[in-house]
């Protein structure tokens, strides 16, 4: 089964927008969105089931137990992370506290344990033929990285045999971003022709290459600032990724995601744009004889 | 000579075990006495770093090699130091991949991929 | 012209956050960073920090922003691997008498430099990012940028924010990562007030619903700005209205912004009705700030 993932850098270019509309256009038997901070795939992709969910547990957090402590401070003192202070009693910072177990370590009434937290919810809708792997980090959450590959090993578990598999991802080049690149055939940019954009893709790019997976760029809302498209695709031929179309803006793309719609459900000029992109995707994607 | 093999179930008969870092057991095979060992992998419930953990395990079984279907980096590197060589399985039965091994027609295992970097595995 | 009053409001530090990506965080942050008296301007957005390129700061200063990481000595080390069994990231490994450190699987927490009895694990400071500071006419820019393969960035925004601890008496405008995640809760930590900024799309809203929860757990004093509006029911205004939740303005869908902005160009600099939007827009959060600051001491 190969993977194609969808990442941007920036955030608002249309991952989501696009990766829908492939999911569409494939008609994917197996899909996933890795955007467990903030994901929008399901919003577009019906499902008529609920999914079946599974609690996910981060990495354990401490909580001092204030019937043993002594207020010794050695705990807050040896925290790395600031997660202890002192209000009257001692106390965890939940949302600092990194799990790494010093603070039991040093306790010496042992008033401190590691108590497991469930930090997300794991989503997978199925109906026999295709499978969708979703999730929601809790607020606040760290360990975003493991929810992704959570995400990605429920996709491949529950998958039926199918070729490809798509994979929304978040924006960023962190935690989440190299979770979700590992194991991926190929990377789809969606660069987007601002100068924000075009920096934000220089650093999602150079954080692909890292990875050695196949690299491909196309821009949306190209129309938006032709000169700074041209940059874009001026850079593609310098660093030698494949250009692989631009879509134009395209009022009515908001209209069919509004109304719960991929672009190519639809018909609008971003969604026969999407379409050639798609092709060129699928080309690159399935060539033999690369390595 | 003991190689070690990561399987699904703890007997020979098993499927070798799609990931190295997450594989419910090990099979810790001497290739002269024809002696079994099957091990718990300690990893698979690790939040990460699991692939370097596992190989840990390899590590302190002593085996001379490792059969797996793929290897992230950071536990290639803890093999590599090891000194522990790295094939590659060629098909689901673990016995085949044995019979494989002391043929000598199993292949090193040259792609070595990028890992999880400590976000888990599968 | 209205130009911004200075109300006397001194050292409020206002966040900019979304939830969303591409709402407009930093359209809002850098032009109302502009508009003000004097200001200063923290992007928190350290993996894909996008301010400096609007404000094109001058002197620019830089520091490298490091982790502590364990380094060992082999010679003390006497193999008793109490550090490889503590580690809970797995970042240790005992091979051959040596013992080896995986630094990117290392979170940092300094255990392993604790429990080796041997005093054989010691720190090292591995570099993950930079703080640029610099300037553009009355504002201050400072910038966080997390090295690309480095997996957190919150020790880089730690040192933004205390950074800007240093100097009172400034209008701090902090520009947040997207999400909700713990690198915006550490944004988020020392804010005096908050502005979300939402888009009239499905996507907007599911990502506003959760920026909104975020800062009604941290006791945030909060207002929305609608960004991209159009003629057509907004359904992220619905939300406000459905929620109670105070709109601070509205910036309408307009092709000449999105050019300027896409440019990174600083609009409040190039069109008079641009400032006038902007300084309207600081006017109303100062006012809330101050209205918080008196019924909420």
């Amino acid at each position: 089964m190969k993977q194609l993932l969808i990442l941007s850098g920036k955030g608002g270019t249309g991952k989501t927008t696009i990766a829908g509309a492939f999911i569409k256009l494939t008609d994917a038997k197996a899909y996933a969105d890795c955007d467990v901070d903030a994901p929008n795939l399901h919003l577009i992709t019906r499902w008529n089931a609920e999914p079946a969910k599974t609690d996910y547990y981060g990495l354990p957090k401490a909580e001092i137990n204030p019937e043993l402590c002594t207020q010794c401070d050695q705990c807050r003192q040896n925290c790395w992370f600031d997660a202890i202070s002192i209000d009257e009693k001692y106390k965890v910072d939940p949302f600092a506290c990194e799990g790494c177990g010093v603070c039991e370590y040093v306790c010496p009434v042992e008033a401190i344990a590691m108590i497991p937290a469930v930090a997300g919810k794991l989503m997978l809708y199925s109906d026999g033929e295709k499978v969708f792997s979703t999730a929601q980090l809790k607020m606040g959450s760290g360990t975003s990285g493991m929810l992704v590959t959570e995400v990605k090993r429920q996709m491949k578990s529950a998958a039926v045999d199918t070729g490809l598999a798509i994979i929304d991802g978040s924006p960023g080049i962190g935690c989440p971003v190299i979770a979700s690149l590992s194991g991926v055939d190929m990377v789809l940019i969606v660069a987007e022709p601002s100068i924000s954009g075009i920096s934000d893709m220089e650093r999602i790019i150079n954080t692909a290459e890292k990875f050695g997976t196949k690299i491909a760029v196309c821009i949306n809302k190209y129309d938006t600032n032709i000169e700074n498209t041209k940059r874009i695709e001026e850079f593609c031929i310098k660093k030698g990724l494949p250009f692989i179309g631009s879509i134009p803006f395209d009022s009515n793309a908001v209209k069919a995601i509004n109304n719960g719609q991929t672009i190519v459900d639809i018909d609008c000029t971003s969604g026969t744009a999407v379409k050639e992109v798609y092709h060129k995707t699928m080309n690159l994607l399935f060539e033999k004889g690369c390595g | 000579m003991k190689i070690a093999i990561p399987v699904d179930e703890k007997t020979l008969e098993s499927n070798v075990c799609v990931s190295f870092g997450r594989t419910p057991y090990f099979l810790i095979y001497d290739v002269e006495t024809k002696e079994s060992i099957f091990i718990d992998n300690s990893a698979a419930a690790s939040m990460g770093g699991a692939g370097i953990k596992a190989a840990q395990t390899i590590v302190d079984n002593k085996a001379n090699a490792l059969l797996t279907p793929r290897l992230g980096e950071n536990a290639a590197n803890v093999l590599k130091l090891a000194e522990i060589k790295i094939y590659k399985t060629t098909t689901a039965l673990v016995k085949d991949n044995i019979a494989a091994f002391i043929a000598a027609k199993l292949p090193l295992l040259d792609e070595i991929h990028a890992g999880f970097h400590g976000h888990g595995g599968n | 012209m209205p130009d911004f009053m200075d109300t006397g409001a001194i050292n409020m530090r206002i966040a900019v956050l979304s939830g969303k990506g591409g709402t407009g965080k930093t359209l809002v942050s850098v032009n109302l960073a502009a508009v003000s008296r004097e200001s200063i301007y923290l992007d928190c957005d350290v993996e894909e920090p996008n301010g400096h390129l609007f404000f094109k700061p001058e002197g620019i200063q830089e520091e490298e922003i490091s982790v502590k990481i364990p380094k060992v000595d082999n010679e003390l080390c006497n193999g008793c691997r109490k550090c490889v069994d503590f580690c809970k990231f797995n970042a240790l490994a005992y091979i051959k008498n040596k013992m080896i450190v995986f630094d990117e699987v290392c979170h940092s927490c300094g255990g392993c430099i604790l429990v080796c009895p041997q005093k054989a694990v010691t720190e090292k400071e591995k570099v993950i990012g930079k703080v640029q500071k610099g300037a553009s006419e009355q504002v201050a820019i400072y910038t966080g940028i997390l090295n690309t393969g480095e997996a957190s960035g919150i020790p880089i925004i730690k040192k933004l924010l205390s950074e800007e601890n240093a100097q009172a008496s400034k209008q701090i405008i902090i520009d947040c990562p997207p999400g909700s995640a713990c690198i915006v809760m550490e944004s988020i930590k020392d804010a005096d007030y908050c502005i979300l900024v939402a888009e009239p799309t499905l996507f907007g809203v599911h990502n506003l619903n959760m920026v909104y929860d975020l800062v009604k757990l941290f006791n945030k004093p909060f207002g929305v700005v609608l960004n991209k509006c159009l003629e057509e029911e907004n359904p992220a205004e619905k939300f406000c209205l459905e929620n109670s939740i105070k709109i601070l303005g509205r910036i309408p869908f307009d092709n000449e912004l999105g050019t300027l902005n896409s440019n990174a160009e600083i609009a409040v600099n190039k069109d008079e009705k641009y400032r006038e939007l902007f300084s309207s827009l600081l006017n109303t959060v100062t006012k809330e700030v101050q209205h918080e600051t008196t019924t909420n001491p």
